[in-house]
């Protein structure tokens, strides 16, 4: 089946990008990608980009109430069409022209991992279906959610959850391991009580073993 | 040469911005700035209580962001201390009245006409907020030594950041040396660790500031006290004066430092 439905990372977001070709066989693509990894988009920004692909409201509205079935809204329409874009601010959405192509963006789709390089504070998230790795801290109150694995060469104090989008041999390694909330796939965790000393915090690495999430040294 | 514009939040609500803020701009006028202190908490207005002016409030912010006066008629002038004014928030409005660009716009004014304009922002990360930061050159974030004080505090830096604001610098309000001492309360070096932005300063906990609050005499105009010295040594850091920051740090008794020996880890 062709893979004309992509879901990408980007600085503002998640971008779903959707080709050319059928609606009908577009949204029935999209239907089977979303139920395939639903919680991944939990309270996700996601925006909409259709190329340069002319659509009406009434198929912009499809598309819409598709993403609709899933708890997803969409905020922007990306498209080179003005038909498109017009028809976007119709139904109350932002619109926007592609940009230049930069390299970032075009192969953020494509990078199996993105690499953040600050400490994430509270109320910051990052959000990315393929692997993360954070070069700083993750302080209490801000979230990582990755596809693949997640390491922070760091502290991990924050709420992580890796496999996001069902993917249980995912894992997560810190300098040092010590979060609010830590899921990996359908399973969740949180640190053992009393380990709020800071004695022999060593890096880690978290995993799912059986049913249960351990932790183990990590030697990296 | 045009003043600065420095906006005083938190995030949380209670840990002493409007405090600071009327301290500070009264330290600072006392050095011979010429100084405003701006209530933007706009429909909880405190910032005139705490310099007990505000029965002598005609026009606010509102009234000038509306055209109702001008800038002048709405600064109240504090006879105390020399150049330092006071332009209040509105009681009866509230944080829809003013956007972040009519802020920008009096924060201009303000530039031109003082060496120091402080901006007491509200507590929250909504509206008000933006509005208090809309204008700023530079943010002083304040927090108190407690964790959910520093987890908003955080918040506040990564919002400023965000906007291009930052990186900002900080006060740690209300430590307790001997319960820092004690292990019961977050340690200096606890809250820098996690926040990372420089420290600006650091006041204690001081029965007098409570005092002096209700009473509408901010404590520096007595001078005397720890709480003032320190607000007075912000002042002067501010001005550019190169005053190391005083840490009380967690003190090793000679049991705890005994209890690792045995646990092997020291």
């Amino acid at each position: 089946m062709g893979n004309t439905v992509k879901i990408k990372g980007t600085r503002d977001g998640l971008l779903i990008s959707m080709g050319g070709g059928d609606l009908g066989l577009m949204l029935a693509e999209l239907r089977a990608q979303l139920s395939r990894s639903p919680a991944f988009f939990q309270g996700a920004k996601v925006a909409l980009a259709v190329g340069s692909r002319p659509m009406t409201t009434l198929e912009l509205q499809q598309v819409h109430d598709v993403l609709g079935e899933q708890g997803i809204a969409i905020w922007a329409v990306v498209s080179q069409s003005a038909v498109t874009r017009g028809a976007a601010r119709e139904l109350g959405l932002a619109s926007a022209s592609p940009p230049e192509e930069s390299r970032s963006d075009l192969e953020a789709g494509q990078e199996p991992a993105v690499i953040v390089r600050r400490t994430l504070r509270s109320g910051q998230a990052v959000r990315y279906p393929g692997h993360i790795v954070v070069s700083g801290d993750v302080n209490p109150g801000a979230e990582i959610i990755a596809g693949g694995d997640v390491i922070v060469w760091g502290k991990l104090r924050g709420t992580v959850h890796a496999g996001a989008m069902g993917d249980d041999s995912a894992v997560v390694c810190a300098l040092q391991l010590q979060p609010m909330q830590l899921r990996i796939g359908g399973h969740i965790a949180r640190s053992p009580e009393g380990n709020k000393g800071k004695q022999g915090v060593r890096p880690e690495m978290a995993r799912v073993q059986g049913e249960e999430i351990v932790a183990e040294l990590w030697e990296p | 040469m045009p003043g600065k514009v420095i906006t005083i939040t938190s995030g949380k609500g209670g840990v002493g911005k409007t405090t600071v803020t009327a301290n500070l701009g009264m330290a600072l006028a006392q050095r011979g700035q010429r100084v405003a202190v701006v209530d933007s908490d706009i429909g909880l207005r405190n910032l005139d209580v705490v310099m007990g002016l505000e029965n002598r409030i005609v026009y606010d912010l509102v009234d000038v962001v509306e055209g109702v006066c001008r800038l002048r008629q709405a600064l109240i002038r504090d006879r105390r201390v020399n150049e330092l004014y006071l332009l209040p928030a509105a009681q009866t409005r509230d944080k829809t009245a003013v956007s972040p660009s009519d802020m920008v716009q009096v924060c201009e004014q303000l530039r031109r006409e003082f060496d120091y304009a402080l901006i007491d922002s509200p507590a929250g990360i909504e509206q008000g907020f933006q509005n208090a930061i809309a204008g700023a050159d530079q943010v002083i974030i304040v927090t108190t030594p407690e964790v959910s004080a520093v987890r908003d505090a955080d918040r506040i830096i990564g919002l400023i950041e965000a906007r291009e604001k930052g990186p900002g610098s900080l006060i740690i309000n209300r430590l307790k040396p001997e319960m820092v001492k004690r292990g019961d309360m977050l340690s200096t070096d606890d809250v820098v660790e996690i926040l990372a932005i420089e420290l600006l300063g650091i006041i204690p906990e001081d029965e007098a500031i409570v005092i002096s609050t209700n009473r509408g005499t901010p404590i520096v105009l007595d001078g005397r006290g720890p709480s003032a010295l320190a607000l007075d040594n912000i002042a002067r850091r501010l001005m550019g004066e190169d005053i190391p920051v005083y840490r009380p740090a967690r003190e090793d008794g000679f049991f705890s430092r005994l209890a690792r020996l045995v646990r092997g880890n020291d």
